[in-house]
Order: C-alpha cells, then structure tokens, then sequence
C-alpha cells in the first residue's frame, strides 16, 4: 500500500507535502516490519531541526526506530494522539497515523516518488 | 502457575513473627506515625518458604541449561570463583578501612589491573564502572577529556555503524555526544568509504566491537584506525565480544586507544540477574592521566600498595570506593586459574564451536553473512515468513524444546536475526541436541505451523502479550 500522492524516504518515512507545511509519518512496509508500535517519542513543538537530525522515534516490541527531518524545519504540530494510541500508525499509517506537521522553507530535495518507493522496497526483497 | 505472595494471605496468619512484648509500651508524638499498617501479605514461614523455592525452580540459567544468548556470553561461571569471593579476607573487609590493612584485596585489583591490560595491548586500566554501558559512558568521557584538554571541545560526534549494540550511541548521548551512524558494506563490515565521508573536524571517536555484531572480525581494522586518527579522532573497543580473540589479537594492536571489558562475560562473573557486573576500561598511555580516581599502584620504595588520587586531570570518580569488588575477585580467581594459554584456549573453543552449530544449522536456516564466523553468527529465517512464522515464534518454540532462547531481531541489519552465541563451555553434545531442535523447529514451520505460533507450550505460563504489557503497564500489584 503506497499511495500516490505522497512522497517517500528510504528510511520509509512518507511526506504529504503542503504548501509552507510538510507532514510526516512512516509507511506501511515501515510498521509492518516494526510489528505493534507500543510507544512514539514525539518531539516538542516549535522544536528546529537541521536536515537529518533525529525528530522522534518509534518503538515496537522488536526495535525502536528514529524518525529523522527530511529538511531544515520548524516542528509546527505532533499527533498528540499518539500518545495514548500508538497503535494508530499500525491502523492508519498514512491517515490517523501521521506523527509530525513540520514547518519548512524550502521543499525537501533527494524524495523518492511512490513508484520510485515502490522499486526501492522490490529491490530490497 | 504459582500464585503470587499476596494472593496466598490470610489475614492474621503473619502475625506470631514477633515476640512478645516485655517491656513498657511508650506511645510517640510525631507527625510521620503511619495511621495504616503496611499492607504485607500474611503468610506462615513454611508457605513463604515454599513459595520462594518453588519460584527458584521456575528459573532458567547457565546451570539448568544452554543459554546461546548473542553477545552475552553466557558462559559457565565456576564455582571455585564464588568459593574465592567469600573468603572472609574478601567479605570481612570494609573500604574505609586503612590501606595497610587490605594489602591482599590491594594487591588482586592491582594485579588485575595488570592483566587487563596484557590482554587488551592497553597502558592503564580503572576498575571503577560498575557495568559495560558504564564503562561506555567511562570510556567516553576519557575521550571528552582529552579533546578539551587539547582545546578541541569541538570534537562532539560519535561515529558508529549500526551493526553497533545498542548500548554504544546511548551512551554517546548520555555523555552529550552526536551520534553519525554508518552503513555496513555487503561484507557485513564497516564501509570504509562511509567512514571516509564520515570523519572530520568534529569527529570526537569511532566506537567498533571487533568482532562485531554479526561475529565477523574487521579485517580493514588498521585501515579504520588509520582513517580515524588521521581525522584527529579516538578509537574506542567495545569489549562485549572480546571472549573471541583472547590471546590472539589485542584491541590495542588494532589502533585502539579506550576499552571496556565486561567482566561478567568474559571472565566468568555470573551476569543478568545473578550479577552485578562489572566493566572496567583500559586505556593508552597519553588518556591514562584522565582515569578516574583513585588508581591502584605499588610504591616499591615502601612495598606497599596504595590509592592515588594525585591526578589533576582525572574525569573524578564514576562510582563509589573501588568497583564492584567481588566482581573483580572473581575474574581474577577465573585468569588466574585459566592462565594465558587457558584463555586463549577458552576463546579457540568459542571460536570452533561458534563455527561447529552454524554448519549444523546451514542447510536449515538461510545465513546472511557467508564464511567462517568468530565467537557468534546470525541467522535470518526469513525464507519462513511466508509461512506466517517470525523469529519470534522460533524463540518461543525453543523453550519447548528446553532451551533458552538467543538473541533476537539484533543485530537491527538483518530481517528477523537469530544471533546465537554457544561460548567454550558447551560441549559438542549440546550443540548437538540444540541443532537437532532448531532444525525439528524449522521441519514443523512446514508441517505443523500453528504449534509454533502459539508456543510456548509447557513453560509455566503461555505466549505473553507484550504489546499490551507495554501499552498498558500495570506496574504494581493493587490490593482489592
């Protein structure tokens, strides 16, 4: 499950891209692999971050995954809901299941297409 | 399943623990008198007794079975060592005590200290961190110290690869440090060109366990080294795997400047929750002003072993008094009985059987990383998932079979990782009777899947939730 209209990272992170605005959440591979998230370390907010810098994580009972700023940002909003929920990014991954709403400058460069994503995930099996 | 201690009381069947009372009852006035008694569960001394010793058979340990843990260790922790440790010259001391009273435990961590460091190639050694991560965090701050001293505070990021433990970029940031990971090549090693492109200016250390994770040794050790240094950064040994190459290889040979070692894994101290631990670091000669005081020495004017805590430029203490004292009386009782040549054999052994069980499991299980492999290898059953069956259920299946299971989903690199460590201790009939489990395991993925995903089946309790204990945490028993 790949939709189409998002933009994609090979760390699995997907991107809805906004006009000032970008949201951020991991992919359907990502949380199948991770199994059941029992917890998200959500960043604060109004938090800056320089390209690559780490803005949370995901934890499973297998692993803990960092999620990493795809751009410099400002993080503008988290899905508190997260929280509580952190079984949302296993029910709703590209929906109910984003985790971060970063505000950016410039848009982020080097993002894979969801065909391009798709190829990367085949090459990798 | 055995009940827990506080649904076996009664009310009033604790009470006649006391005797009684012979002396005058004098009522005190303060504000912190308890108005509720504790609410401790009422139990007869023989049900208590029995309680807990019913709860001791339930465990499982090196003694009751093989525990092929990877990265751990778990070997046989003789028996000789805790019968050393408890001699009274060990266990009637008190570390307040003046210096010319406790020559002889002065005298063994001095020693010690010695050993480590022939072992290691290292010129000093602090036996203080009460654990491996602590030795980390120890080892670390050596590194932080040096870099300021020369000026360069810059030096703040900590390359690692991430085949790395998870221990090393935790105690990178505790120590307020950046973490740069790197990508391992095709080998299973590091990538030397993302090292390249990874060092620089600010590049504080690189921290490396050799053999790493996936039990292959780094043979680009003195290149890595090289690039590192030139950079004008550390290199930091990692000693969790160091059961691999005792007497063969030295860390500080490799280029090494900082390592830890963990005592409870490589020399025999019991380990988990039979610990403590212990992890002391080692280092070369130009960090060894920055060793947290005090360092055990001999004065040979004086013939006497003393502290000395006349070093300006150490980082301070990273525990109270000495380390974990009876720790390092029994690594030190395992050295000496093992000598250099037992050592080196311990790590042949580990090495041969290590390599012994991944042939046995090869036509079985599919092996990311081809070749000889040193203390431990890793499996990736992931030709299995289509079966619907994850290296979870293996894990579990295998306490079926009466085994502890290994290390698993590390290292992160590999899809579904087993990671089996048999150490020296073991003998060719349990690596035997291990692989012929894995192997039936493997046989009834095919045949039969369902008893593996809802195994375990005759452990005192069922496969576990963990995602609800970990969503919904109930951390304390709540009386009704």
């Amino acid at each position: 499950m790949i939709p189409k209209d998002l933009l994609y990272t090979e760390e699995h992170e997907w991107l809805r891209l906004q006009e000032n605005k970008v949201i951020i959440g991991i992919t359907d591979f990502a949380q199948k692999e991770l199994g059941d998230v029992v917890f998200v370390d959500l960043p604060e907010v109004n938090l800056v971050l320089e390209a690559n810098d780490v803005l949370g994580g995901v934890e499973s009972v297998k692993a803990v995954s960092d999620i990493y700023a795809p751009c410099p940002g400002r993080i503008a909003a988290v899905n508190e809901a997260l929280t509580d929920t952190p079984d949302l990014i296993n029910e709703d991954p590209y929906g109910e299941g984003w985790i971060v709403e970063l505000e950016i400058e410039e848009a982020p460069k080097n993002l894979l297409s969801a065909a391009e994503y798709e190829e990367f995930l085949n090459k990798g099996e | 399943m055995e009940q827990i201690i506080f649904e076996k009381s009664v009310p009033g069947r604790g009470e006649k623990y006391l005797p009684q009372l012979d002396v005058p009852e004098e009522d005190y006035n303060i504000s912190e008198k308890r108005e509720v008694p504790p609410t401790l569960p009422q139990i007869s001394e023989l049900d208590c007794m029995r309680h807990y010793t019913r709860l001791s058979h339930l465990n499982y340990g090196v003694d009751t079975g093989f525990y092929p843990l990877g990265s751990c260790t778990m070997k046989y922790n003789p028996k000789i060592n805790e019968e050393v440790a408890n001699l009274p010259g060990f266990t009637d001391i008190h570390p307040y005590q003046g210096e010319e009273t406790v020559q002889g435990a002065l005298q063994l961590m001095s020693e010690l200290q010695s050993y480590l460091k022939d072992i290691a190639g290292m010129d000093g050694v602090t036996l203080q961190p009460a654990a491996g991560a602590q030795g980390e965090l120890t080892g670390l701050l050596l590194i932080k110290a040096y870099h300021q001293a020369k000026g360069e505070e810059r030096r703040d990021k900590i390359i690692v690869p991430d085949t790395s433990h998870g221990t090393n970029p935790a105690s990178a940031a505790l120590c307020g440090l950046k973490i740069i990971q790197i990508p391992s090549d095709d080998k299973g090693t590091v990538d030397i060109e993302a090292l390249k492109q990874a060092v620089g200016h600010d590049t504080a250390a690189l921290m490396l366990t050799n053999p790493n994770t996936l039990g292959l040794f780094e043979e680009n050790i003195t290149e890595i080294a090289d690039i590192v240094h030139d950079a004008g950064g550390l290199l930091y040994y990692d000693g969790a795997n160091m059961n691999a190459i005792m007497g063969y290889a030295r860390p500080g040979d490799m280029g090494f400047d900082v390592v830890h070692f963990n005592l409870h894994k490589t020399f025999a101290a019991p380990h988990g929750g039979g610990g403590p631990g212990a992890g002391p670091v080692g280092v070369k000669d130009f960090l060894s002003p920055f060793l947290p005081v005090p360092i055990i020495r001999f004065d040979s004017s004086k013939e006497k072993y003393y502290f000395d805590y006349n070093r300006p430029q150490s980082i301070g203490r990273v525990k109270a008094f000495y380390g974990q004292f009876s720790v390092l009386v029994k690594a030190y009782t395992y050295m000496v009985r093992m000598g250099w040549d037992g050592l080196k054999k311990a790590s042949e052994i580990a090495v041969l059987n290590a390599n012994y069980l991944m042939q046995l499991l090869s036509a079985s299980y599919y092996q990311p990383f081809r070749g000889p492999c040193k203390h431990e290898f890793v499996l990736s059953p992931k030709n299995l998932k289509s079966l619907g069956i994850h290296t979870l259920d293996i894990a579990k299946r295998l306490m079926d079979y009466g085994f502890h299971p290994p290390t698993i989903y590390f290292p992160l690199i590999v899809e579904e990782a087993i990671m089996i460590e048999p150490t020296e201790t073991e003998s060719k009939e349990t690596l035997d009777t291990f692989s012929e489990a894995l192997k039936m395991i493997a046989t009834e993925a095919q045949e039969n899947p369902e008893v593996l995903k809802t195994a375990p089946h005759s452990t005192p309790v069922g496969r576990l939730d963990e995602v609800m204990a970990a969503r919904k945490q109930i951390l304390r028993w709540l009386t009704s």
